[in-house]
């Protein structure tokens, strides 16, 4: 059976998992012995039961005008109290256990979440939302629900199997014999099938997600698809998925629900054997008809949480499945930590060189190649280029949000891999052209960057960025709750109010990676004084497409492939009438 | 919940009862063994014939075999059926959701309409798939049981029998009581992944402003909400379990006290009290089992509720193209407004007022009325949130308009079917979307273009250089959300996107502000050149970019502020003025 074992399944994952399973209950062992103490209790008194009912039944053996009533009742009364009080427990160890998987899934979820706050952004620019959400809710649900029932079931059976097992050899340990032959067969079948049923759990899991990330793409995109009248063709490509998921869920289900009617089997097979031996063993005057009785109660009671035990291992093939995919997620390496000793940034001047960085999203695609540059503190540099010449990128390498392959960047003189990345971050006020809002009232909003903002410093800000006018006209002005990534907020009103935070922030250095981009010229001369101020004493990283907005830079580094073609200010770039010149041309075309 | 039941079921009614019946069976041959045992204890051992007893175990090994074969084809239909069922109800939904007229994705929101398509089938599909496993064998069990131990025993199975109402009050209560909190639940869970999916798409801003802290916070509040409400739910259904587990064990309590009388009076014997007390164990096992199906079910109903919600909005565009059917086509201009055939006009819109929220709150456009003829372009210009891209959104029916008629030759666009106006289009939408898939399907979009025309497309986008830049190709995987391209790669491949097809109307929604003036120029040029009867609306920032249109539109909080062309705009509109000198 190992050797079949291996075949299916390196163990050791599986091993692994339960382990760390076991690591999240530990914290609560206190309650998880509780619980223990409490199936050991319920159960144990719920064994009881069949022999009491044996003796019952001997008492009513002597048949017709014979039976011993005193002792009847008697017995009744026991099945009464011992019934009553395992009940009792058997609820507050239900209770009980909700309780603990809550905790422990509430804490999973937590670190789940947690580990993907400190992912480094590329992971979130490679894998399906949908497929990051579908492990968080779905998989942890499901190792949640086999944390609540399972557990549970499994101390049962091992009580309830123990103890049953314990009384039948205690009325008769011939006829135990029976089991010998039916229990390891009943193991074998179990463990056979399961180890059949294992990998099918698994790719149940990842057809789900990869399900969830094609529903969140394509309604992400739904409008889009609206336009090119794609609806027909993404629901043919729809029902492809789904089609996979339904499919891997049937054949995992259909799989695990084999076990029980397999195991089933084995126990009718018992029965029909310790029937056929109880009967033969009664005839040589062996055994008494009330012993075969509790006998055949106990060997029910022993085989059926067996059975529920074996429908059970389906169920926990599927959490553990599901387990390995969120510590899977849990595992992925987080952005590499700051180095020992790493500094923390204080009192930043905003003097920032860069010393042949060269980078690439690929190893074979380098983006920027080589690049240097001086930009000294409170220096306005601009960035232009043609699209896709690595403006971008550019930022992503300042914040750190992705490391340089080559060369260094130093702030103040401490290359950045040398300082905490927080504090690094916390230099920069950044404005991007993606904007991004939350679902939150406008004050927060444009609060978020700085704790403890006063409605005062927000209003003030909101005035400055020219989008007072329209958060006054919102049904709840300051308050109107922004819903769905602000839907029916225009993309230039978005940047307004992503200004109005960056407005808020103190930081020495300030990046507008196309911050005005769609916003209306007239409105972004409007809020040029207030740009002028925010950019104010700060070093700047500018990137524009209006050359307009850029013409007072102390530098300009126009861009071109990766690398940086021409360097200085405008009116030295204008003069030299290359690349610079001709792009500034182009605008009046 | 009736609905998926009548609806989605209904085509398997068939397989569900072939299933039910091979489960039958096979239930059957359980519930004989304890009856061959009762048997065995009370007549054929008295007798003492060993071979009788052999033969006998025979037959309950027989039983047995037969038992597992039946079950496992039994559980096999069962599943395939959940499956089955499942894929309808998951693709009916998503086919619904795809035709969900914008309003009302907007009222249901993109994260809850996602869930929906997705938790909420998968617990429909797992009830279905345990109902039938579970659903049929219990209550075969039950009723199967009670029916034997009436041949054994009447007084005794009634006796049994009077604590199951009991047990099935319990059951229902509580299961009634659960399921508001089970709805409540689902919500908080939508928050939960609410919150998710904007984190994923903030991560940047949240990491630059180290706000991690923060977002790690709101997540801790809304995890412990959603952990709460769990608990409450599933304690609530706790109950169920062992309650229905002691009634039933105190109904063999009185079992055993009635059988003692019995059997004293010699109305009864020994053997049939014990059969009883093993067919006891049977029932109560099915009992729990029909109690845990409840929790099942009690939260598949809340999610077949959420699946029907959508599943059941009016389809209002159907509805429109139904009464238009049905009138005569002289009717129809008499319900939407005069219009003669021969309109030389390609796109008219006749005082069009349009409001998101309600009709009377202020409009986001108001009063709009302008005409193009074929291969004109008109250029739309103006402050954010002044109502540009609304304009398009009406034009190509995402919204209904509140007040007005829009005609695309002459014929009022609600009297087209979506799918025949939306093909005349072009688009790039202000924050339209790039699929992970490669650059050519980016463009192709499912549709049945030529290499050579998707070719094309990229070539006009200017988009051609950098798709063949050394290393790229036409079948380059573009990543997620197109996060391995620049701004302007991205804006290119959305502009081929919309040009691929020749469109006869071009609508570019500010989809050259990634671009810079001299691919911006060339792209204009492309489109003169190559685009002649194309009528082109173009939404831009900037003056430049919209210079040379034959006609340009400057709009101001949903109001049409001055309409002409360039020169006549400098003349007489003073806001287009200003925009011209801000960006000189």
């Amino acid at each position: 059976m190992a050797e079949g074992q291996k075949k299916y399944e390196k163990p050791k994952n599986r091993k692994k998992t339960v382990l760390r399973l076991g690591s999240y209950m530990i914290q609560y062992k206190y309650l998880v012995l509780l619980a223990l103490g409490l199936t050991l209790g319920s159960n144990l008194l719920a064994l009881v039961g069949p022999m009491l009912s044996g003796y019952a039944i001997d008492a009513i053996e002597p048949g017709a005008g014979k039976v011993d009533f005193v002792r009847v009742f008697y017995y009744a009364g026991l099945m009464v109290v011992f019934y009553v009080v395992s009940s009792v427990l058997s609820y507050i160890l239900s209770v009980l256990m909700i309780r603990i998987s809550r905790k422990v899934v509430y804490q999973m979820r937590k670190d789940v979440f947690n580990r993907l706050m400190e992912l480094p952004v590329g992971y979130f620019d490679t894998h399906q939302t949908g497929d990051i959400i579908s492990r968080i809710s779905y998989d942890i649900d499901t190792v949640n629900t086999s944390l609540a029932n399972d557990i549970i079931q499994i101390f049962t059976t091992l009580i309830t199997v123990v103890g049953a097992f314990f009384m039948m050899i205690v009325i008769s340990p011939k006829l135990v014999l029976i089991f010998a032959f039916t229990v390891p067969l009943s193991i074998a079948l179990t463990r056979f099938i399961t180890g059949k049923t294992r990998p099918l759990f698994r790719m149940r899991s990842r057809r789900l997600g990869e399900l969830n990330g094609f529903v969140e793409e394509m309604i992400s995109g739904q409008k889009t698809l609206k336009a090119y009248h794609q609806e027909e063709n993404t629901i043919g490509r729809f029902d492809g998925k789904n089609g996979e998921a339904v499919e891997a869920y049937y054949r995992a289900e259909y799989y695990g629900s084999v076990v029980g009617p397999a195991v089933n089997f084995v126990n009718n097979l018992s029965l029909a054997l310790v029937s056929m031996f109880g009967a033969l063993l009664f005839l040589t005057g062996q055994m008494r008809i009330g012993s075969i009785s509790s006998f055949i109660l106990y060997s029910r009671k022993f085989s059926g949480p067996i059975n529920e035990a074996a429908n059970i291992m389906s169920e926990l093939q599927s959490a553990l499945a599901a387990a390995e995919r969120v510590f899977h997620m849990i595992d992925e390496p987080a952005e590499t930590a700051d180095c020992t000793g790493a500094l923390e940034l204080e009192n930043v001047d905003g003097d920032v060189l860069l010393e042949d960085v060269s980078f690439g999203y690929t190893k074979d695609q380098k983006v920027i190649k080589g690049l240097n540059l001086h930009a000294a503190s409170g220096k306005l540099v601009a960035v232009v280029g043609p699209t896709g010449a690595g403006k971008t990128t550019l930022i992503n390498l300042l914040m750190r949000f992705y490391d340089v392959d080559d060369g260094r960047i130093r702030v103040d003189g401490h290359d950045i891999c040398d300082v905490t990345r927080a504090s690094l971050r916390r230099a920069y006020a950044m404005v991007l052209q993606d904007t991004w809002l939350f679902e939150g009232t406008v004050f927060d909003n444009i609060a978020y960057g700085r704790q403890g903002t006063t409605l005062e410093e927000v209003t003030a800000a909101a005035r400055a960025a020219r989008i007072h006018p329209y958060i006054r006209r919102l049904p709840q002005g300051y308050d109107t709750v922004l819903t769905d990534e602000g839907t029916n907020i225009s993309k230039g009103q978005k940047q307004l109010l992503t200004i109005a935070r960056a407005m808020l922030l103190d930081a020495p250095m300030l990046i507008l990676d196309e911050a005005t981009s769609n916003v209306d010229t007239r409105t972004e001369q409007q809020i040029q004084q207030a740009m002028r101020r925010l950019m104010e004493h700060k070093t700047c990283f500018v990137i524009a497409h209006r050359l307009s907005t850029i013409q007072n830079a102390d530098v300009i580094l126009v861009v071109n492939h990766g690398e940086i073609v021409e360097q200085g200010t405008h009116g030295e770039l204008m003069e030299r009438k290359g690349f610079y010149f001709q792009m500034y041309q182009a605008q009046f075309e | 919940m009736k609905t998926v039941l009548s609806k989605y079921l209904r085509p398997y009614y068939g397989r569900m009862l072939l299933g039910f019946v091979i489960k039958f069976i096979g239930t059957i041959m359980d519930l004989c063994l304890p009856w061959i045992l009762a048997y065995m204890i009370d007549t054929v051992i008295p007798q003492g014939r060993r071979n009788d007893i052999f033969v006998w175990g025979f037959v309950m090994i027989v039983c047995s075999v037969l038992a597992l074969t039946f079950n496992v084809v039994a559980n096999r239909m069962a599943s395939r059926v959940a499956r089955d069922t499942t894929e309808t109800i998951r693709h009916d939904l998503f086919v619904k959701i795809m035709w969900l007229s914008n309003a009302k994705t907007d009222e249901f929101t993109k994260p809850s309409l996602i869930s929906r398509l997705t938790t909420d089938t998968y617990n429909i599909q797992q009830m279905l798939g345990r109902v039938q496993r579970l659903g049929v064998r219990a209550p075969i069990l039950v009723i199967g049981g009670i029916l034997v131990t009436l041949t054994l025993d009447p007084v005794l199975t009634l006796v049994m029998v009077s604590v199951m109402p009991v047990t099935a009050f319990v059951t229902y209560y509580f299961s009634r009581k659960s399921i508001p909190m089970y709805n409540a639940l689902q919500r908080a869970v939508d928050q939960f992944v609410r919150l998710l999916r904007e984190d994923i798409a903030g991560i940047r801003v949240i990491k630059a402003l180290s706000k991690t802290d923060c977002e790690e916070q709101k997540y801790d509040d809304l995890n412990k909400k959603v952990v709460t409400l769990e608990r409450k739910a599933d304690v609530t259904m706790a109950v169920v379990n062992p309650a229905t587990n002691l009634f039933l064990n105190l109904g063999l309590v009185f079992v055993v006290i009635v059988g003692a009388y019995r059997v004293d009076q010699g109305t009864s014997e020994v053997g049939k009290i014990l059969a009883f007390l093993t067919y006891f164990t049977i029932i109560l096992n099915a009992m729990i089992n029909i109690s845990k199906m409840f929790v099942i079910i009690s939260r598949a109903v809340a999610s077949a509720d959420r699946i029907m919600e959508v599943i059941d909005v009016p389809d209002q565009v159907d509805q429109d193209e139904i009464k238009l059917d049905k009138i005569n086509p002289n009717q129809v201009q008499s319900v939407y407004g005069e219009q003669s055939a021969e309109d030389e006009a390609y796109i008219r819109f006749e005082h069009v007022t349009f409001s998101y929220r309600s009709a009377e709150a202020e409009p986001n456009l108001a009063d709009i009325s302008f005409s193009l003829k074929k291969g004109e372009t008109l250029g739309i210009i103006g402050a954010t949130g002044s109502g540009k891209s609304t304009l398009a959104a009406l034009l190509m029916r995402f919204y209904e308009t509140d007040r007005g008629n829009i005609y695309i030759e002459g014929e009022d666009i609600r009297s087209m079917e979506a799918g025949r106006l939306r093909e005349r289009f072009g688009v790039v939408f202000q924050n339209d979307t790039i699929f992970e898939d490669s650059i050519a399907g980016n463009v192709r979009m499912g549709r049945t273009l030529s290499d050579a025309e998707v070719r094309k497309a990229i070539e006009y986008a200017r988009a051609k250089e950098f798709v063949e830049e050394a290393g790229r190709g036409y079948d380059d995987h573009i990543n997620i959300r197109g996060a391995n391209l620049s701004g302007g790669q991205k804006q290119r491949i959305l502009i081929a996107r919309a040009l691929a097809a020749k469109p006869d109307i071009l609508i570019l929604d500010d989809s050259s502000s990634a671009l810079d003036y001299r691919t911006d120029a060339a792209l204009r040029r492309e489109l003169a050149a190559h685009f002649a009867d194309t009528t082109k609306l173009i939404i831009a920032q900037r003056v430049s970019s919209i210079l040379h249109a034959d006609h340009i539109m400057v709009l101001e909080d949903g109001k049409m502020i001055g309409y002409g062309t360039h020169e006549e705009l400098l003349e007489h509109c003073e806001v287009y003025r200003e925009i011209r000198d801000s960006q000189m």
